[in-house]
């Protein structure tokens, strides 16, 4: 029986040969991050577990990309416990402050590699299947067994297809895709299993790109979202890692419990509308709609192409004067490239407030919050009702560069206009 | 018996417990403090009329989200006593699990109960019973070995109780 990518890397952690959906298999973990939102109850969990040794530093990632710089006396205790912890330790990956976050830096640091099991504290680790490994989000309680073991169980997920075709429009982005297909299948439609992207089409988008694909994945319900890895996956990672790049193939006899194609030139900008990440809308239905703040960030669109699609949009522009703009690039490397090509000018110019490389106004725990009453346009993952602030607070979801037309409009515009 | 409360679909980790309350939680761990802001955006009423005992009934995909194993803490700390839901968020089940909080799926069931209605649960044998009106759900039981784990209070203390690593969990 053929199998899909993630039976084959499931197979492989866990020493078999074969594996079927809804098998339970014990695997051995190849990375496991954990953050500073979620990392404190991971470790204060390994130690009630009497666990004093973790099973592989070298295997560990700890990063700080939540609350940075500490925004509290309490998000600073958490930092001192989890820095405590990395030097106990002997945790060679530790990244304090600044250095982004977690699943922008961990691709970059060349964590990221095809076939590699991976599990984070943090839902939003499918991220990473973007370079076709098989990654997904644990509890505090599984990653402190984790810490302690190397392995965790897992249930082998069915597998679903999703075929690209096609190539983008101008102004047109691969989150506009991902809504699209998540407005089609629902906020559960993908729920327990793993989502293969695969088809002509994806060999037509940038690593960013797939990294917003896979980084959605987990807003359908999904366990994991793989791009197999292909040249682009290759260029990108041949400067950050020395171990030889294997990509995992799905076999052609495989089974997929569903398939969908879709074609990227027949696609439009959408957003998703509050409160949910499945109430999705082309940006024409809802043209008009006015905005306090714009915010272009987070793991899902705060990468380098995401920057440059809004700069382009900016340049030589003003934001509208009743709009605050938050930009805060993934991690350093991005910022510094922001910064030497120009788009920092370009965004302080406009009027945005250019923030330090972290998870800023997306998780609504640490800087710009919304008030009740208030709408935002953001290029993040959630629009769950009190996510970015008050419960009273709207939230609507979109590319990058609907988030830099709406913000020089005031209101929610098509990028195609500009 | 135990009393209802019903939500709808989608209920997210954000909606159980806000992002902004876990970091005193980590300094602090006292559950009772993120007890005190449960579902406050779903319904800002729920943790002041709580009671010791009380079921959630709800729909589909409950506890998306966030991967914060706060939720389930946060609503165990509420004292609820179970979920109900017609189906569950992945990362948000097996964290209630390892919390020792009993999550069930019940396709169906949201449309069986009103709030305040009484529930009557059985885990063991998969029946969930509406006590006020007499409606009754059968779904497959929980496995055993989530049982123990739900009957321990938890993974960790349930680990403790065996004195094994996880691994043994499922041999
Ligand atoms: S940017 Fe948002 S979704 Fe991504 S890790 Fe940070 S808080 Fe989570």
């Amino acid at each position: 029986m053929g199998m899909t990518i993630a039976e084959k890397i499931l197979a492989k952690a866990s020493g078999k040969k074969q594996v079927a959906p809804g098998e339970i298999v014990e695997a051995k973990i190849d990375a496991a991050m954990i953050h500073d939102l979620t990392g404190p109850l991971t470790v204060n969990t390994f130690h009630r577990m009497g666990a004093s040794k973790v099973w592989d530093p070298g295997k560990i990632v700890i990063i700080f990309d939540h609350q940075v710089p500490a925004n509290s006396i309490d998000a600073a205790q958490n930092h001192m416990v989890l820095r405590e912890f990395a030097a106990k330790q002997r945790i060679p990956n530790f990244y304090d402050v600044f250095e982004g976050i977690c699943h922008q830096v961990l691709p970059e640091k060349g964590f990221a590699l095809p076939g590699r099991l991976i599990v984070g504290a943090d839902s939003h680790t499918c991220t990473y299947g973007a370079f076709g490994c098989f990654a997904t989000g644990i509890g505090a309680t599984d990653m402190a067994a984790v810490f302690a073991t190397g392995k965790l169980w897992f249930r082998v997920p069915e597998s679903m297809k999703l075929i690209i075709r096609g190539k983008l429009h101008m102004r047109v982005m691969s989150k506009d895709l991902i809504l699209q297909i998540i407005g089609d299948i629902g906020a559960d439609g993908a729920t327990y299993r793993s989502v293969e992207f695969i088809g002509p089409g994806i060999q037509n988008l940038s690593m960013d790109g797939r990294m917003t694909l896979c980084n959605m994945a987990v807003e359908m319900g999904a366990k994991s979202g793989i791009v197999p890895a292909d040249r682009v996956t290759k260029r990108y990672l041949a400067k950050r890692t020395k171990r030889p790049i294997k990509p995992v193939k799905g076999d052609p006899d495989a089974t997929y419990v569903e398939s969908r194609t879709y074609e990227l030139s027949r696609l439009e900008p959408q957003v998703a509308c509050p409160h949910r990440v499945d109430n999705v809308k082309s940006v024409r239905e809802v043209e008009g709609v006015e905005i306090d703040q714009a915010f272009l960030g987070s793991c899902t669109n705060g990468r380098m192409g995401d920057l440059k699609a809004a700069a382009r949009i900016l340049k030589g522009k003003h934001i509208s004067k009743r709009v605050r703009m938050i930009v805060a690039p993934a991690s350093r490397e991005i910022y510094m490239n922001a910064l030497e090509s120009g788009l920092i000018k370009i965004f302080v110019k406009a009027g945005a407030l250019v923030e330090a490389p972290c998870c800023a106004a997306c998780m609504g725990g640490h800087v710009g919050f919304l008030g009740p009453g208030e709408v935002c346009i953001s290029s993040s993952n959630r629009n769950f009702r009190g996510r970015q602030g008050s419960p009273k607070s709207r939230v609507y979801l979109a590319s990058s560069a609907t988030v830099a037309a709406s913000a020089v409009k005031g209101i929610i515009t098509d990028p195609r206009d500009m | 018996m135990a009393r209802v409360w019903v939500f709808g679909d989608d209920i997210s980790t954000d909606g159980i417990i806000a992002g902004r309350y876990l970091a005193l939680f980590e300094v602090e761990h006292d559950p009772r403090e993120l007890a005190k802001h449960a579902m406050e955006s779903v319904d800002p009423t729920f943790a002041a009329k709580v009671r010791k005992g009380d079921v959630i009934i709800a729909g589909k995909n409950f506890g998306c989200g966030s991967s914060r194993e706060e939720a389930p803490i946060a609503l165990k700390a509420a004292c609820i006593s179970a979920i109900v839901a017609e189906s569950f968020a992945r990362i948000f089940y097996r964290n209630s699990v390892n919390q020792g909080l009993p999550t069930l799926t019940c396709p169906g069931v949201r449309r069986g109960f009103k709030s305040g209605d009484k529930a009557k649960i059985d885990l063991g044998k998969g029946i969930v019973r509406n006590a006020t009106t007499g409606k009754i759900f059968k779904v497959d039981p929980l496995p055993d070995f989530i049982l123990a784990i739900l009957r321990a209070g938890g993974l960790i203390p349930y680990l403790k109780r065996i004195g094994k690593s996880s691994k043994t969990i499922f041999r």
